[in-house]
């Protein structure tokens, strides 16, 4: 009787994840993404990255500080949160207004929430929608991709003095001789000049765009990584582009000369990016098996709807946001058959 | 060949859907022969180690008592009674500690040394002769309860009930539960008498078929007992894909004849009747003789023992000594009864093999959990659980409202009652939320509500 006894309830084993490994994984995927940005864009994605990256980071540990409890920056969502809002960012993008997109992120988007686990929407594109509202302006002026001077010198607007404009950017294009470059991303030429840009470019990424979206082809890599990990639920990233690449089929169909390929639907813009790591967002999506496709198909069928009707060219942070706001009610709604279920109202009846 | 048989019933639904797939860690035990043991100097027997009504003891302190002589008799139907286990004599009848904390009445049996132990009680019957029901009376008699570990008593089962009638009697070959293989050693060495149980099974339910189902990582206990059917023959063995839980009878029923058991119901209401291996083996054993359970295998496994092995005990071994035979030194924290997924920690190391315990196992440092994986976080959504529960429960939800101590939504809406505590969901959380042990306790409160209220 007095052997030290140390009771305990089953199950005694545990699977090999946990919270931190998995997004500790997450970061690590995200990081050909960002290298290749950096390759794309030089050093103003650089230093645009490491500033969300370092402030969504601090306003983390400095916000857990500040409520007397212990810091939760080990778990590494607060890095992902960084590294996402980052890549979604312009590369001119002045470095004082991505510390404020990063503290709105994860100061409103998540602490306000209750912290990780807690919140309705994706931190990084509360930050983003921040952003859009906030700094219409920079957030649409874009840069050429590959500019040949980008590793010798930052883009002139990314050291803006805080709450200060930034800088007309034409004279450092003109400087540079970069010709042909009209500002617009492939999807902006899409809607508003009815411009194609060749899927392969799009699919390799050497266009204009966000800091990390461009290459669809990478991000799907590096998704597909993680699916086999088993820490992204890849049924969300098929729902998201087949119900996108449907319904832009049916546009399409009807007229080819106004409305985009569906090849081009899924490989423009933030869908690739915003289908893989953030629809998958594992706190604001749905759990149920039918839920996630449901999910899915939402931000698929939204994001399409705002591209080719909205005011916006791009509708993928939206569709998202919209999405998580409703994943609690798709929850709800979808709860699973359970085995051996027998129908409860029948009974009643009866 | 078969692997391709593997496959197709994995893609033609041989299986049932989620559910976990645990490191087996079979490896220590399942090559080791069943090796009988010498009998330890004393026997600790509980009057209650079967679900039911406990014993009434035959015999008073001090009386001498024979190997295979009924000791204790059962209490009503759902009973049953018990056998002495080894020769020797009665030296108390007293409360002693059960491996799950209460203390329970027991019978103390010192064991004659040097005795040959044979067993002298029995007599041949002619099974035939009998009618279902006089079986079902041999059945109770012979002390037979469930050994896979619930040690629900075996007749009760084979009494169904009105209105319903069996087709199919399934054996539970699988032991899906990591670290054990006693059914897998039983299959392999005593096939003979396990067909020969699962006939009599039939016979009883008056089944016309019966399948014996095992997974695909013990094939030599499929060609064992394919060797001793006969050609055409109505009981058939089928190995399913190996997963956790595949052992629970809801999911072998589903994996192989396809049968879904409604919630709240038992396997009878879909003509099923499930029994375990063990169990079937023993009653092929000891039902031509009309002999009473007085031993079992158990696996005594892991990476804490120095002599892993399947080893055959008499009922009543004290867990101390069983261990120290296999070369156990370290802290008794590490010790489970049974299988690490569903098997309990044992309140004391005095506390006996009973006749639901067909394993020991003891877990290292390194096995159990490390400190920073049971590192807790608040729940992700991220929906590992409910693509782990094989019962297609909503553990997520369950767990929310259980951490808010809303036990009787969880019943109501989100059908806590069909959780059969398995693990899976617990298994899996990479926030280290302990979801099942959430499930026990709410469970528990709900029927403590339901008795006040009633």
């Amino acid at each position: 009787m007095s052997d030290p006894v140390h009771l305990k309830t089953s199950p005694h084993l545990r699977g090999a994840h946990s919270v931190d490994k998995i997004m500790r994984h997450v970061v690590y995927a995200l990081m050909p993404i960002c290298l290749f940005s950096i390759v794309q864009f030089g050093l103003s994605a650089l230093v645009l990255i490491l500033t969300c990256t370092a402030v969504c980071v601090g306003t983390e540990h400095f916000a857990c500080r500040l409520n007397g409890r212990p810091t939760t920056v080990g778990d590494w969502s607060a890095a992902i949160t960084g590294v996402l809002l980052g890549l979604i960012l312009p590369p001119s993008f002045p470095l004082w207004m991505a510390a404020v997109a990063s503290v709105v992120s994860i100061g409103i988007g998540k602490l306000f929430f209750g912290g990780l686990g807690f919140n309705v929407f994706n931190p990084a594109l509360v930050g983003r929608a921040f952003a859009q509202a906030a700094f219409t302006v920079p957030i649409t002026t874009w840069t050429p991709a590959m500019a040949h001077a980008r590793f010798k010198e930052f883009i002139p607007s990314t050291f803006t003095f805080p709450f200060a404009a930034p800088p007309d950017l034409r004279p450092w294009m003109e400087r540079l001789q970069i010709d042909g470059f009209t500002g617009a991303t492939p999807l902006a030429l899409m809607k508003f000049d009815y411009v194609d840009t060749e899927s392969a470019k799009l699919f390799v990424g050497t266009v204009a765009g966000s800091a990390g979206e461009t290459s669809s082809m990478l991000i799907l890599l590096c998704g597909l990584y993680l699916a086999y990990r088993k820490m992204l639920n890849w049924k969300i990233v098929a729902s998201v582009l087949a119900s996108a690449a449907v319904f832009s089929w049916i546009f399409w169909v009807k007229d080819p000369s106004v409305y985009p390929t569906p090849l081009f639907t899924l490989t423009s813009g933030g869908l690739m990016i915003g289908a893989v790591f953030m629809a998958t967002d594992m706190v604001s999506s749905p759990v149920t098996p039918l839920g996630v496709v449901i999910y899915g198909s939402i931000i698929g069928v939204v994001t399409v709807m705002i591209r080719l009707f909205g005011g916006l060219n791009e509708g993928v942070m939206y569709a998202i946001l919209l999405a998580n706001a409703a994943t609690p009610l798709i929850n709800n709604l979808t709860q699973p058959r359970i085995y051996g279920a027998v129908r409860r109202k029948k009974e009643v009846k009866a | 060949m078969h692997l391709s048989a593997f496959n197709l019933s994995q893609f033609f639904g041989g299986t049932f859907s989620h559910g976990i797939h645990p490191a087996e860690n079979k490896h220590f035990t399942e090559a080791k022969p069943i090796e009988r043991l010498p009998f330890p100097a004393q026997l600790v027997l509980p009057l209650s180690m079967h679900a039911g009504k406990p014993s009434v003891p035959l015999v008073r302190k001090g009386q001498e008592v024979v190997r295979g002589e009924p000791i204790a008799r059962a209490d009503g139907f759902v009973s049953v009674p018990l056998h002495a286990p080894a020769t020797g004599v009665i030296s108390d009848i007293r409360l002693m500690p059960s491996a799950r904390g209460p203390r329970v009445m027991s019978l103390i049996l010192d064991v004659y040394p040097g005795d040959p132990q044979e067993v002298l009680y029995g007599a041949p019957v002619e099974l035939d002769a009998l009618s279902p029901k006089e079986i079902v009376q041999a059945v109770q008699d012979t002390g037979l309860v469930g050994l896979g570990g619930a040690a629900f008593p075996t007749h009760v089962k084979l009494t169904v009930p009105e209105g319903c009638s069996i087709d199919t009697v399934l054996i539970n070959g699988c032991e899906c539960e990591p670290f054990l293989t006693t059914d897998h050693r039983l299959m392999v060495e005593q096939a003979a008498d396990l067909v020969k149980g699962t006939r009599i099974l039939m016979r009883v339910l008056g089944a016309k078929r019966a399948v014996i189902g095992t997974e695909t990582n013990k094939m030599d206990a499929v060609a064992a007992i394919q060797n001793v059917l006969l050609p055409n023959d109505t009981v058939s063995v089928k190995a399913v894909p190996t997963k956790y839980p595949q052992g629970a009878e809801k999911m072998l029923a589903k994996a192989l004849v396809g049968r879904e058991i409604p919630s709240g119901t038992f396997p009878s209401a879909v003509g099923l009747g499930v029994f375990n291996v063990a169990t079937t083996t023993q009653m092929g054993q000891l039902m031509p003789m009309q002999r009473g359970v007085i031993e079992r295998v158990v696996t005594v496994t892991g990476p804490g023992v120095k002599r892993p092995g399947n080893y055959i005990v008499p009922i009543g071994t004290p867990i101390r000594w069983l261990l120290n035979r296999c070369g156990f030194d370290g802290p008794a924290g590490h010790l489970i009864m049974g299988g690490p997924m569903m098997g309990g920690t044992v309140s004391s190391l005095d506390t006996p093999i009973t006749k639901g315990c067909g394993g020991l196992l003891v877990l290292t440092e390194h096995q159990l959990t490390s400190e920073e994986q049971m590192k807790r976080y608040p729940c992700i959504s991220c929906g590992a659980c409910v693509d782990a529960c094989p019962m297609h429960l909503n553990p997520c939800e369950l767990g929310r409202l259980a951490y808010k101590g809303q036990y009787e939504p969880m019943a109501e809406r989100y059908h806590l009652n069909d959780c059969f505590e398995c693990g899976s969901c617990s298994y899996v959380c990479p926030a280290a939320i302990p979801l099942v042990q959430y499930f026990r306790i709410a469970k528990s409160s709900n029927r403590e509500k339901v008795a006040k209220a009633s």
